[in-house]
């Protein structure tokens, strides 16, 4: 029974993590290339908005999932013309990013307020699903989830194990001493932040479709500044990201059951409990020893023009 | 720009001959209403080394950028065997087989060796295949790497290496060099030549920037000389004098160093004993009982490869790091070995580091912000902690004048400075405070002919007025120039200080190389006779 217990734990866990890994693991892939997007927020719920917007009108939770992606990924392009194409101040654009992406999920998203819809369906192998302690954990849970940790696998392999990951980081690092070797940074920095805004409206699709589900303004409450968060103290690793982003739903869940069980703390304490000790044991963890050289991707946030 | 017109200027026109290799012709490239390169024309024959000469500025790099696809001509053509070629970028260059070694390295400093060289290398060589190929190419050509070591933890002359590895694992047909022995011991340097030579004789050109003449004379038998974007003249260095070669470059004779009769040594001013630190990282160089002691007047050479603590010592002496016993560092008697950079400036200390960029200029500020960022202790220029703009300006801009340092604009961002006239510029903000003691890490690194001539002679002129000076140099041909005794730092000991005119390039790189102990067997020289071994 306890078992079971302990797995309810960690679905909630996982689930309150889901989001903040989606948008995290892209935004990582754009730092990477050197690209500061902080519209995160914003393209996140737009990509909430869109998402269920498109769900209710279809019918069809993977439509609402590709569409929310997809407006993700609209505004990244906007951004990536702004920063890449037009060499504009990347934090300039992309706080611009955040505020217009949430004056636009208020416009999308407002005939769906207060309207409730089915979650997205979660996987259920007969036998597999019900094996106590784990099945629910390991098989029980929706495509978004499934998703997220592939795309950690994913990111991870690719910016480790291959050329085009290896030509990725290098442009992050030295852009004018890449462009020097012709390799195309400009290219390679707006398909990174067009991946990064795909992912966090994914993330966004997720809290709309399958977390709540429903629409409501606001409703990813500050999940896309976290993810931001978790990428620089996660050293820009994808692995620490998915530690942090558990961390985050655990501790969330934890405040939660705190304040049922009623502890006697002021609940806005409890309620920022889940900040403090991410931040906290990130901090710890990036302290850890480098002698020198820097985690960051050295050209994180500057621009580049190339001379021609 | 100035202006100087050819004297006279016989231009390299189509010599009859075989079909070069790589020809530019009629080469213009203008960026907005400035000119970098007017009317270039230049051919390479498999199996040259030919010599690209010119000052800072006179459009040696635009030229090859063009010839590496990174740029493109306003007007003209490139042509590969004859037939006229487009560079549209550089793997188009690298298809057709050219390879560069760039003098500003294109190193990503967060990635390892390995990274860096897989960069450029097809896909399909990568992991084990391209490691064992590095290791190879290590062995053949005498180029060792370690491929896993990220490049930050690396000395200039270890990123050289790189560079050159990368481009020959392209098996290029030509090579294009630029300033490649800028940073290396004479002993690295001859290595390299041999790696050329044979480059040269498996049929490769090679295209070859140097401000070294002495280099270009053994190495080249053709050479075309830049100045203001114009070719004007080519000739064969081996029949050239060095000086000849400079006056053709500088479009005037070059004014030599003159070593002012040096005054009676005066009272010790610089002191370091039984030095020891910690290396500072993981791939830094311990310092292990360095002692050193210099008097007003004297310059101090400290030769060495680089990687053997010349940047811990120096920031042991400016005070970056701090000496565990204050009383191992000393300034005019007074222990300083506790004190900061700004106490020793006060104390009437100056420093000018190795790198102009990002330490000894932060190259996005202007001028006078810079010459503010290390004379406030020294200048007036603060009053009640608020900064004094104009007077920031004065000063710049006594330096820009005293050190005759190129700009555009009338206070611009220290980064848009050439290379010499950058250095130019940190070296006389320093001098011009008229500092009891001067450290000085690689002078002249990268730095033209006429820059480093002017260089040169303020430190002498600083030392005749009393200064204590510490050079630290990888240039061997500059310390027997103006140091007055020379040490040798090797591993992070430092050898017992030599008179300059007691000892010879020989005894001195073979202490370079460690080899202190084999040093006096090869002696036509009374050259190590105080030589001592740790």
């Amino acid at each position: 029974m306890t078992l079971d217990i302990v797995q309810m734990v960690l679905v909630t866990v996982l689930a309150a993590a889901t989001p903040l890994i989606l948008a995290a693991i892209g935004e990582l892939v754009a730092e990477r290339a050197g690209v500061l997007n902080l519209g995160v927020e914003g393209m996140m719920i737009f990509g909430a908005a869109v998402s269920f917007a498109v769900a209710m009108q279809t019918g069809s939770t993977l439509l609402g999932a590709l569409g929310g992606a997809g407006a993700g990924l609209g505004l990244a392009a906007l951004f990536g013309l702004l920063t890449v194409g037009l060499a504009a101040n990347q934090v300039a654009s992309g706080l611009s990013l955040t505020i217009l992406g949430l004056g636009l999920s208020g416009l999308v998203g407002a005939n769906y307020v207060g309207i409730k819809r089915d979650p997205a369906p979660q996987l259920a192998i007969p036998g597999l699903t019900d094996l106590p302690g784990i099945g629910r954990l390991l098989f029980g849970q929706d495509a978004f989830v499934y998703a997220a940790v592939a795309l950690v696998a994913a990111v991870s392999w690719f910016l480790w194990r291959t050329r085009a990951g290896l030509t990725l980081r290098a442009i992050g690092d030295d852009p004018i001493a890449t462009h020097a070797l012709g390799l195309k940074v400009r290219r390679v920095r707006f398909l990174s932040v067009l991946f990064g805004g795909a992912c966090a409206g994914l993330g966004g699709a997720y809290l709309a479709l399958a977390y709540t589900p429903f629409w409501s303004p606001g409703m990813t409450a500050g999940r896309g500044w976290i993810a931001l968060a978790l990428v620089v103290f996660a050293t820009w690793r994808p692995l620490r990201v998915a530690a942090g982003a558990l961390l985050f739903g655990g501790a969330t869940v934890l405040q939660l059951h705190a304040q049922a069980a009623g502890l006697g703390l002021p609940g806005q304490l409890l309620s920022a409990l889940p900040y403090l000790a991410t931040v906290l044991a990130l901090v710890l963890l990036s302290l850890g020893g480098r002698q020198g050289g820097s985690p960051a991707p050295a050209a994180l946030g500057r621009v580049f023009t190339p001379s021609r | 720009m100035e202006a100087a017109r050819p004297v006279s200027a016989p231009l390299p026109r189509a010599t009859a001959g075989p079909t070069p290799l790589f020809g530019a012709y009629g080469i213009v490239k203008r960026f907005g209403s400035f000119t970098a390169n007017d009317g270039v024309d230049l051919e390479i024959r498999a199996g040259e080394i030919h010599a690209l000469l010119g000052e800072n500025g006179a459009g040696k790099s635009t030229l090859m950028k063009i010839l590496y696809g990174l740029l493109e001509p306003s007007e003209g053509v490139v042509t590969h065997r004859g037939d006229i070629v487009q560079l549209p970028n550089p793997e188009a260059a690298r298809r057709l087989g050219i390879g560069m070694v760039f003098q500003h390295f294109s190193l990503c400093e967060n990635l390892t060796v390995e990274e860096n060289i897989a960069l450029v290398m097809p896909p399909e060589l990568s992991g084990r295949a391209l490691a064992d190929r590095i290791a190879k190419l290590g062995i053949d050509y005498g180029l060792h790497l370690e491929p896993d070591r990220p490049v930050w933890s690396l000395s200039a002359g270890e990123r050289q290496r790189i560079e050159i590895v990368r481009c020959l694992l392209q098996d290029p047909k030509l090579v294009i060099l630029d300033e490649p022995t800028s940073v290396l011991t004479p002993g690295e340097a001859e290595a390299l030549f041999s790696v050329l030579e044979r480059l040269a004789r498996e049929g490769r050109a090679l295209l070859y920037i140097s401000h070294r003449l002495d280099e270009v004379r053994r190495l080249c038998v053709r050479a075309t000389i830049l100045r203001a974007g114009r070719v004007v003249g080519a000739c064969n260095p081996r029949e050239e004098t060095a000086r000849s070669l400079a006056a053709m470059m500088v479009g005037s004779a070059v004014h030599e160093v003159s070593a002012r009769a040096v005054r009676a040594i005066g009272a010790e001013r610089l002191r370091l004993d039984h030095l020891a630190l910690p290396a500072p990282g993981l791939h830094a160089t311990a310092l292990r009982d360095v002692s050193l002691r210099v008097s007003g007047g004297e310059i101090l050479g400290i030769a060495g490869i680089a990687g053997n603590g010349q940047a811990e010592l120096f920031a042991a002496l400016s005070g970056e790091a701090l000496a565990a016993d204050p009383a191992c560092v000393r300034l005019d008697g007074k222990p300083v070995g506790g004190l900061g950079i700004n106490a020793r400036r006060r104390l009437g200390a100056a420093f000018v580091p190795e790198e102009r960029n990002g330490h000894a200029a932060a190259p996005l500020m202007s001028l006078s912000e810079n010459a503010l960022l290390s004379r406030h202790p020294t200048a007036p220029l603060t009053r009640a902690g608020l900064l004094r703009a104009g007077a920031a300006r004065d000063l710049a801009q006594r330096v820009i004048a005293a050190f005759d340092v190129r700009k555009s604009g009338p206070d611009p961002a220290a980064g848009t400075l050439s290379g010499g006239n950058l250095q130019k510029f940190v070296v006389g903000r320093e001098i011009l405070a008229q500092p009891g003691v001067l450290v000085i890490n690689q002078p002249t690194w990268g730095v033209d002919a006429a820059a480093a001539a002017h260089i040169r002679q303020a430190v002498v002129d600083l030392a005749a007025q009393g200064g204590a000076i510490v050079v630290i140099s990888q240039d061997l041909d500059e310390l027997f120039e103006i140091a007055g005794s020379i040490a040798v730092l090797h591993d992070g000991t430092l050898s017992a200080p030599v008179p300059t005119a007691e000892t010879s390039r020989e005894a001195i790189g073979l202490l370079m190389g460690g080899s202190s102990d084999a040093a006096p067997a090869l002696a036509p020289a009374p050259a190590l006779a105080p030589a001592r071994t740790h």
